[in-house]
């Protein structure tokens, strides 16, 4: 249908913009992994030093576990809020579930950083949150543990991510055929038994997807740990931010950084075989 | 089946199972089902016909229990159905597009009512087992629906709603999604079925011939109202209104005035039983027949008409006649060879039914 010449021309920008945007900068990044820094150059020795000490340092095991904790956390607590979101908006959405559905997506559209922003001022010991304990009587003084801890970054990332989780189960609720709830009920199956045994087991693809957003997005997270986390709130992102920043070790950060992205592609892989083999059509 | 024990008592044929009083159902302004009532026997083979939006599914779908009646009464078994939510009913449903659940084999399909139940597991083994020989799916029984054409997934969702033995078992158009021939042999299977399991069927569909070939009884629904009901026979031969007449089979309607005991048409004059005043008949096209035919009815009513356009159906054709008064009326007649021109036909008075408007 189209010349060979017209095929080649069409399939020259996608691969000049893998290659430029993707294939180098990771070839770079892998090759800076194995250089290291000596009197603030990079000296490219090969050698896997940096990968040593990562294995040696327990610092860097800490962070990355406190890491995988607060992303496990968002992914559950999202998971709690999104799941019945969806769950009431596709079922029980009624007339105004459009209108429902622009409210749950319209934080999208707002910017991180003002999210953020919002989140101090609520959790400050001078804020929002703190002021109203305070006026009801419950706190004599302000806690200080809500904002500057891990606490506050599970609660900011929760609140970014709960309308990635809700999105995919939302859509995958909305794909169950309203007969087979009809036919669940017809066969003298509860409510209950409906939901266990059809609607959650038909959502699960969904549900799968919006865990691996969650968790995945949480995981490479740097802004909400600045903004909200202190210094006990620190997630591996930040440190390869210093790495690359202050700290002038590009190597260090780059082998983190591999070690990161191996990790996630493997949660990646894993979530899709597993979606595979959860979704029935 | 094999278990002859599990087979209700089909002895009583007279006995009522569902009675609807009264039955109403409105979507906002829109009144979909007026004042339907309706008696259906025990062990009754009954088809709700109708056109679409003529409320079939609506009324299938209140007794089903997934809506509620706006208006009237429910009762089966002396006890008031309509109270119930739907998994407390004893009635169970074929869907129109089967509604097998996708993530569960076959087997699971079937078992899916007994476990809800919670029948016994060896016992809810056994009748699956059974169900599965009854629509002879044996061998599919570790399947994914996905994997099954229409006429099997067809089979699984007949099992699935009868393993657990319903006093009534709904069907909602499930012929429909099937093509032609397969559509033929499931009306087959399906009839000796429900002979087999002598359990109540309430069938929908909009299918006038799949009606008359399954039905013990026809009702058939008009926009929202019950236009008659009857076995097929009786509704075919004696159709209380123009617009039954019109919707089984095919007819020609006469209009008459009724004169001392004569009915007086622009053709014919033909003696009816009827009071005075305008009127109107059916006369079914194979009703009619061509004079030098060796058939000659009692009571002839004889007419000459031209034959404008003939469809030829292998034993019978289809002749579409026009009376000297220009009337246009169809004859279905045993097949002739190529007709032309003016012929003489004749037809039964008594074969010209009356009819409502």
């Amino acid at each position: 249908m189209y010349s060979r010449t017209y095929r080649r021309l069409v399939s020259v920008p996608p691969i000049l913009w893998v290659a430029l945007f993707l294939l180098f900068p990771y070839a770079l990044m892998f090759a800076h992994g194995f250089w290291s820094v000596r009197d603030g150059a990079i000296v490219h020795s090969w050698n896997f030093a940096n990968y040593a000490t990562l294995l040696q340092n327990p610092l860097y095991w800490q962070v990355l576990l406190r890491t995988a904790r607060i992303a496990l956390s968002v992914t559950l607590l999202s998971i709690l809020l999104g799941y019945p979101l969806a769950y009431f908006l596709s079922f029980h959405g009624g007339p105004r579930k459009e209108l429902l559905y622009q409210l749950v997506i319209v934080p999208l559209w707002v910017s991180y950083l003002v999210r953020g922003y919002a989140w101090k001022t609520i959790l400050g010991s001078e804020g929002v949150l703190n002021g109203f304990l305070h006026y009801l009587h419950i706190t004599r003084e302000p806690l200080p543990a809500l904002l500057y801890s891990p606490f506050a970054v599970v609660i900011m990332l929760t609140h970014i991510y709960t309308p990635f989780v809700f999105l995919p189960i939302y859509a995958s609720l909305e794909h169950i055929p309203r007969p087979l709830i009809e036919a669940s009920h017809d066969l003298g199956a509860s409510a209950r038994t409906t939901f266990l045994r059809i609607i959650l087991p038909l959502s699960l693809p969904g549900l799968l997807a919006g865990a691996t957003f969650a968790f995945v997005l949480s995981l490479g997270d740097f802004l909400a740990p600045l903004l909200v986390g202190g210094p006990s709130g620190t997630m591996i992102a930040n440190i390869v931010q210093s790495l690359f920043g202050a700290a002038y070790d590009w190597p260090l950060g780059a082998a983190i950084s591999v070690c990161i992205l191996l990790f996630t592609l493997a949660i990646l892989s894993f979530s899709e075989r597993l979606e595979k083999r959860w979704s029935f059509e | 089946m094999t278990t002859a024990s599990s087979i209700p008592d089909r002895a009583a044929p007279d006995r009522t199972l569902l009675e609807l009083r009264a039955v109403g159902k409105r979507f906002g302004a829109r009144e979909v089902l007026k004042t339907v009532s309706l008696e259906i026997a025990s062990g009754e083979f009954l088809t709700l016909l109708g056109e679409s939006g003529s409320g079939k599914t609506t009324l299938l779908r209140l007794i089903a229990g997934f809506e509620q009646p706006t208006a009237g009464e429910i009762w089966m078994h002396g006890t008031r159905l309509d109270a119930l939510p739907p998994y407390r009913r004893r009635v169970n449903t074929v869907f129109q597009h089967y509604a097998l659940f996708p993530h569960l084999k076959v087997r699971e399909n079937i078992a899916y009512g007994l476990e809800a139940a919670g029948t016994p597991k060896a016992e809810i083994a056994v009748r699956v087992r059974e169900a599965l020989a009854m629509v002879r799916m044996q061998e599919y029984a570790a399947a994914k629906p996905a994997k099954l054409s229409g006429g099997q997934q067809q089979r699984v969702a007949l099992a699935r709603a009868l393993v657990n033995r319903p006093e009534l078992l709904l069907l909602d158009e499930p012929l429909s999604a099937l093509d032609a021939n397969l559509r033929k042999q499931m009306q087959s299977e399906l009839k000796s079925l429900q002979r087999e399991v002598g359990i109540t069927f309430l069938f929908v569909t909009h299918d006038q011939e799949e009606a008359m070939a399954l039905s013990d009884r026809i009702a058939l629904l008009r926009n929202g109202t019950l236009e008659q009901v009857a076995s097929p026979r009786e509704i075919y031969a004696r159709p209380a209104t123009a617009y039954t007449a019109r919707f089984i089979g095919q007819t020609n309607l006469l209009e008459a005035r009724v004169e001392t005991g004569v009915a007086t048409g622009l053709d014919f004059s033909f003696p009816c039983a009827l009071s005075d005043g305008p009127a109107l008949f059916s006369l079914r096209p194979e009703a009619i027949s061509l004079i030098d035919d060796t058939r000659q009815p009692a009571n002839p009513i004889r007419f000459s008409a031209n034959v404008r356009e003939q469809t030829y159906s292998g034993a019978t054709e289809l002749l579409e006649l026009q009376t000297a008064n220009g009337a246009i009326l169809r004859a279905r007649v045993p097949s002739t060879g190529p007709l032309s021109g003016t012929h003489s036909f004749v037809f039964c008075a008594d074969d010209a039914i009356p009819v409502r408007e």
